[in-house]
């Protein structure tokens, strides 16, 4: 570790370990405004559990876990993301310049994930409040049982999109392959376009909120029911 | 959980380096399979007409004391008088001029304490149980020469640690798969197999993909329609990456829930579970790299 400003810090995971890095942003930042992660190289688990507004830039390719369960830091990959990128996020954001691996944002609670590139499978799985927004593409079963918060694609999205779907709304530009059960297209409101509006706003990018689309639970399995026939 | 590399090097010049590249994508997936490791290497084709086997001669001290002079001695004057041996501790490269079947039927009857791991004209094969860099070492790993090469570090989830159950599986000629998940129908497939008269050396569930996948081929399929086939006939999770004498090809099971990541330059591709086994390739920074997809075929040829 080493001060390369007043007020942020540089680690090198070359030369030390994730574990210290990570013990440092667990401690005491009062006075440290930014820190800077250099060669990741993909290692695991790089700024996870922070706990204060913090700036942390991961100047490279991050492995599983990157920035899991963030709250209040403004954490950037500046290279694509290995699985599970923000999982389990409660507040602040994360943002992957490049593409990240599957279940990026899972079970996250609140803040904002922005994905640049695309997104592997089971992105946003069980999400449970939190944002998502993907410039590019979403992989197979995304937002499968996701319960609370909004995900917007800018591109397609592969099979199976927000099977078993809560209460998350899901909102895409490109095509949809196929969606899960109980997920289904609905009329866009105009709450709908101002949201993705002020989602693409805050992840800076530019596509015009009336070409998206909703799709949000039929809520057909919210209860059992007795009478359907038991077909599988 | 196990790692899988793989690398196919496109320039000739890189073939004398093709182990030193590798060797940190190795050590790399050592959290990802600490307990035994593998690697099958496609070399230049032996001339023709001539085959090579790769033959394990046990694990531990026990197989490093073994007299391999006298097994060429004996190869030599009872089976195949082109018998050649070209020894690495526990493992040797045999060359021979007589046919693969025969040699192999004459090593059961006559040096049954012998694995035959691999055969055909280009491939070599090593695995051993232990730390990746402890098998690297001891096969001198950074030293292997060729167009390109499968390894693979395994974390035993279904059967024991031993050297049969170790990746690269190998069937027929010059044909190899490693796999990182589980597959659940292993029983189902081998029972399809075994009336075929196809013979299975472990128990591992991806032998049978193995074992599959060859008898497809054998059977006419060429590498891209076995596999559509296997999509059908594996039930589970996998990763494959497999290696024929000319080609790499890499594949996922709907799920993709096992990971990889391919880099791709001018001067190779090099296929991980994860980045940070690619992370110290030459000029990676500017290598288009990418994450397969599921149920698609992605191969590359030397």
């Amino acid at each position: 570790m080493k001060m390369d400003a007043p007020d942020a810090v540089l680690f090198d995971l070359a030369q030390t370990p994730v574990r210290e890095l990570n013990q440092f942003l667990h401690g005491d930042l009062a006075g440290v405004k930014r820190v800077v992660v250099g060669n990741p190289d993909g290692a695991h688990s790089i700024a996870v559990g922070v706990d204060a507004a913090v700036e942390v830039l991961i100047d490279g390719h991050a492995g599983y876990y990157a920035a899991g369960m963030n709250k209040h830091a403004a954490v950037t990959i500046a290279g694509n993301a290995g699985p599970g990128v923000a999982e389990n996020m409660m507040s602040g954001t994360v943002r992957v310049k490049g593409f990240a691996s599957v279940s990026a944002g899972a079970s996250a609670n609140g803040g904002l994930l922005v994905i640049e590139g695309d997104a592997g499978l089971r992105c946003g799985i069980s999400l449970k409040g939190a944002d998502i927004v993907v410039g590019g593409d979403v992989g197979a079963f995304s937002a499968f049982m996701a319960q609370a918060g909004r995900i917007v694609v800018c591109g397609n999205a592969a099979e199976n999109l927000g099977d078993s779907l809560y209460e998350a709304v899901l909102y895409v530009k490109g095509e949809v392959k196929s969606l899960g059960a109980d997920a289904r297209f609905e009329p866009m409101t105009e709450g709908d376009f101002s949201a993705v509006a002020e989602l693409l706003a805050a992840a800076g990018l530019k596509h015009d909120a009336r070409t998206f689309k909703r799709i949000a639970s039929a809520k057909q399995l919210y209860h059992w029911n007795a009478d359907a026939n038991q077909e599988y | 959980m196990c790692g899988i590399v793989g690398l196919l090097v496109k320039k000739p010049a890189l073939r004398l380096r093709l182990g030193e590249l590798m060797l940190p994508m190795l050590i790399g997936m050592t959290e990802r399979g600490p307990d035994s490791a593998g690697m099958a290497v496609f070399t230049e084709p032996v001339a023709d007409g001539l085959h090579k086997l790769s033959l394990f001669s046990g694990e531990g001290a026990a197989g490093a004391k073994y007299d391999w002079a006298a097994l060429e001695a004996k190869l030599r004057a009872n089976c195949d008088p082109a018998a050649r041996l070209f020894v690495k501790a526990n493992h040797a490269v045999l060359g021979i001029a007589r046919p693969v079947a025969e040699v192999k039927a004459w090593l059961k009857a006559n040096a049954s304490v012998i694995q035959v791991l691999s055969s055909g004209t280009s491939i070599d094969l090593y695995k051993d149980v232990g730390l990746p860099a402890d098998i690297a070492r001891r096969y001198d790993f950074g030293a292997l020469a060729g167009t390109h090469l499968v390894g693979h570090t395994r974390m035993a989830t279904e059967s024991a640690v031993t050297v049969e159950n170790a990746h690269p599986y190998t069937a027929g000629l010059d044909w190899c798969l490693v796999h990182n998940g589980s597959l659940s129908n292993p029983h189902q497939l081998r029972r399809q197999l075994e009336p075929l008269g196809i013979e299975f050396d472990g128990d591992c569930d991806t032998e049978a993909a193995c074992r599959y996948l060859e008898w497809r081929m054998r059977e006419g399929d060429d590498l891209e329609a076995a596999l559509h086939k296997g999509f059908e006939a594996f039930d589970g999770f996998f990763t494959f990456l497999m290696g024929t004498r000319d080609k790499l090809a890499l594949v996922r099971d709907p799920f993709a829930c096992k990971p990889a990541i391919v880099a791709e330059t001018d001067d190779y591709v090099a296929i991980a579970s994860e980045f940070r086994s690619l992370a110290h390739l030459p000029d990676v920074k500017h290598a288009q790299l990418f994450e397969p997809k599921p149920e698609h075929i992605y191969s590359w040829s030397i």
